[in-house]
Parts: structure tokens; C-alpha cells; sequence
């Protein structure tokens, strides 16, 4: 187990590494980037990381993997079609309440 | 404050309350999977009012339960934020000519995918107190959210909570999955990234990286792949200029 004073460097160097993420660019960066390698790069980063993270995590993230997969695809679906954050969220959420209700689990 | 920036200030914290809405219901699962990681509802309160990112705390209290080290904590929140300083690079073409460093560290505090995707769709030069409001309005709510979580994540029917888990999850699809229906490489790129992500839990050398440490290497092999492969247009991210 970790200490209390442990926790709270953690939390510390956590926020001011997020941080350092949003201001490097807006501090150094005074003109257009002009290397195109960077800037493709820089454009991928975000889905790729998000995509990797997503998935299998939300199959594994559910009591049985019927829900998850069930929630993927939903979400999936209903990013596609609405787009809308908390209406996509809130699918996956239920869709996997159903299954798992309708599976006894 | 003069009073332009005390009416764009207003502006953000009423822009900000769907968004405040929103993350409180999906910061209730963060807050479910902070408890799992260790964490009291103080330290969750804490962590999210000042980190205030998703993926970035969610990989953050991951790390944290399997006893990473503080490097290691650096250079997962770095890869995980990197959208953030593609959002400051974004914003640093729209600052208002000659704006001090102060004003940028400032405007920077407020960088959220849902305030940056408010801030930049406004016309004109950036006014950092409006993100601002928004996140002064949405940010405690968040934080809350997380704190409720954990505090009553137990008390909440195993059935509720693992359907709550699943909302970051639909949260980052919903980041992801409409810019796949504009551009095609995206696509692909979330595509390949899924499928490269499945793989990697039966491929014996990838099976045996921690989750954090798989994600980092699957992220710079991929990305730089379509860098290579389907480079972005060359023009200003904006096409403002």
C-alpha cells in the first residue's frame, strides 16, 4: 500500500504533467508548424490512443463479455449516427444494464 | 476583469453547464474506478479538479494501483494528453496578436476536449476567460462526480456499477468515432488501432506489457504508420488563413 503523502505527489505530478500537455504548444508554438511528419503525427495520436485504450478494455470492463461487446458496438453506432457525448455514453451504460439483465447476471 | 471579459466569462459558465451535466454522470465511473485504484473520495476530489481529463486520469489512478513509478506516470499522462497539445497548438493559432505568456498559461488551464471544442467553434480571436468560465462551471462538477463515485460506488448494485463502467468508454467512441465519418484515415487509423489492441492480448512479447506501456508503444507504431502512410493535408489546421 502507498502513503497519504505518496498519493498526494502522484496526484501532483499528474496534474502538472496533464498541464504541461496543454500549455507546451500554446506557449512555444507562435506560427504554424510547418513538418508535415509532425503534424500527421500530432493528428493520429488522439484517436489511436483512445481507440487502443477503448478496446478490448470495455469487453473486459463488464461482468459478462456479451455485455461488453454489446456495448461497443452500440457505442459505436450511436457515436456515428448522433455524436453527441452523453447520449453515447449514457447507450453504453444501458445497453449493458439489458444484457446483463436479460442474461441473469 | 473589464467588462468584456467579465460578459465572455458569463458567456462561458452558462455554455458550461450541459457540459457540467455531462461530466458528472461520467465522472460518477471514473470516481468507481479511482476507489477500485486506492483512492479516498479527498483524493479523488483533488486529482480531478486539478487534472480535469478523462483518459488522462483513468490511465493516471491505473498506474497508480499497479505501482508504476512516477516516470512512468509522466510519459503515460504525456502520450494520453498529447490531443491536448494538438488543442493548445490549435488555440496558439488563434491567441490575439502579441498575447503574453501569462495569457496563454491561462488559457491553457481550461483545455478540455468539450471547452476547447466550445472555444474554437466561436469566431475570432480566443478570449481565454470564456473557456475559463466554462471550466469554472463544469470543473467542480467533475470533481464532485468523482467523489460521489467512489464514495458510493459501493453502496450501488454490482449490476448499476458495471453499467456505469462501461460510460468512459462510450465517452471516448463518441471523441473518436464521428471523426471517422469526415475522414477516411481516421477511420482506418481507429479501425487498425482496435484491431492492433486485440492482437496485442495474444501476441506472447505485447501479452506480457502492462496495459500502460502496451498503450504507449501501439500509439507511436500507429500513429507514426499513418503519419507515413496518409499524411494530412498541408494547410493550417484552421483553414483560416
Amino acid at each position: 500500500m502507498h502513503s497519504g503523502l505518496y498519493t498526494y505527489i502522484f496526484i501532483a505530478v499528474m496534474a502538472l504533467s496533464t498541464y504541461f500537455c496543454r500549455v507546451i504548444a500554446l506557449t512555444l508554438i507562435r506560427r504554424p508548424i510547418k513538418n508535415r511528419f509532425v503534424q500527421s503525427f500530432l493528428y493520429y495520436v488522439p484517436y489511436v490512443t483512445l481507440a487502443v485504450m477503448t478496446f478490448p478494455a470495455i469487453v473486459e470492463a463488464t461482468r459478462t463479455p456479451a455485455a461488453g461487446i454489446a456495448a461497443f458496438v452500440i457505442g459505436i453506432l450511436c457515436a456515428w449516427f448522433c455524436g453527441n457525448l452523453f447520449i453515447t455514453a449514457g447507450s453504453c451504460c444501458l445497453t449493458v444494464f439489458l444484457v446483463e439483465l436479460i442474461l441473469h447476471i | 476583469m473589464n467588462s468584456t471579459n467579465r460578459s465572455e466569462f458569463i458567456k462561458g459558465l452558462r455554455d458550461g453547464v450541459p457540459i457540467g451535466i455531462g461530466y458528472l454522470a461520467v465522472s460518477f465511473s471514473l470516481g468507481i474506478t479511482a476507489r477500485e485504484c486506492g483512492f479516498t473520495a479527498l483524493q479523488g476530489f483533488i486529482a480531478s479538479i486539478t487534472t480535469i481529463a478523462s483518459a488522462g486520469e483513468y490511465i493516471g489512478f491505473t498506474l497508480f494501483a499497479a505501482n508504476a513509478t512516477l516516470l512512468q506516470l509522466i510519459i503515460m499522462t504525456l502520450i494520453t494528453n498529447a490531443r491536448y497539445t494538438l488543442m493548445g497548438f490549435a488555440l496558439s493559432q488563434r491567441m490575439p496578436e502579441g498575447a503574453s505568456l501569462k495569457t496563454r498559461l491561462f488559457t491553457g488551464v481550461s483545455i478540455t476536449d468539450e471547452i476547447f471544442g466550445i472555444t474554437i467553434a466561436r469566431p475570432g480571436p480566443v478570449n481565454p476567460y470564456y473557456p475559463f468560465g466554462a471550466a469554472a462551471m463544469s470543473a467542480p462538477l467533475w470533481a464532485i462526480g468523482t467523489a460521489l463515485g467512489i464514495t458510493m460506488g459501493n453502496i450501488l448494485s454490482a449490476r448499476i456499477v458495471s453499467a456505469l463502467g462501461v460510460a468512459l468508454f462510450g465517452m471516448f467512441l463518441a471523441v473518436i468515432i464521428p471523426v471517422c465519418r469526415k475522414d477516411r484515415a481516421a477511420a482506418l487509423a481507429v479501425i487498425a488501432s482496435f484491431a492492433a489492441s486485440g492482437c496485442a492480448r495474444f501476441i506472447p512479447f505485447l501479452k506480457s506489457l502492462s496495459a500502460g506501456n502496451r498503450t504507449i508503444l501501439l500509439t507511436l507504431v500507429i500513429s507514426a504508420l499513418f503519419a507515413v502512410l496518409f499524411p494530412v493535408p498541408d494547410k493550417d489546421p484552421e483553414g483560416d488563413n
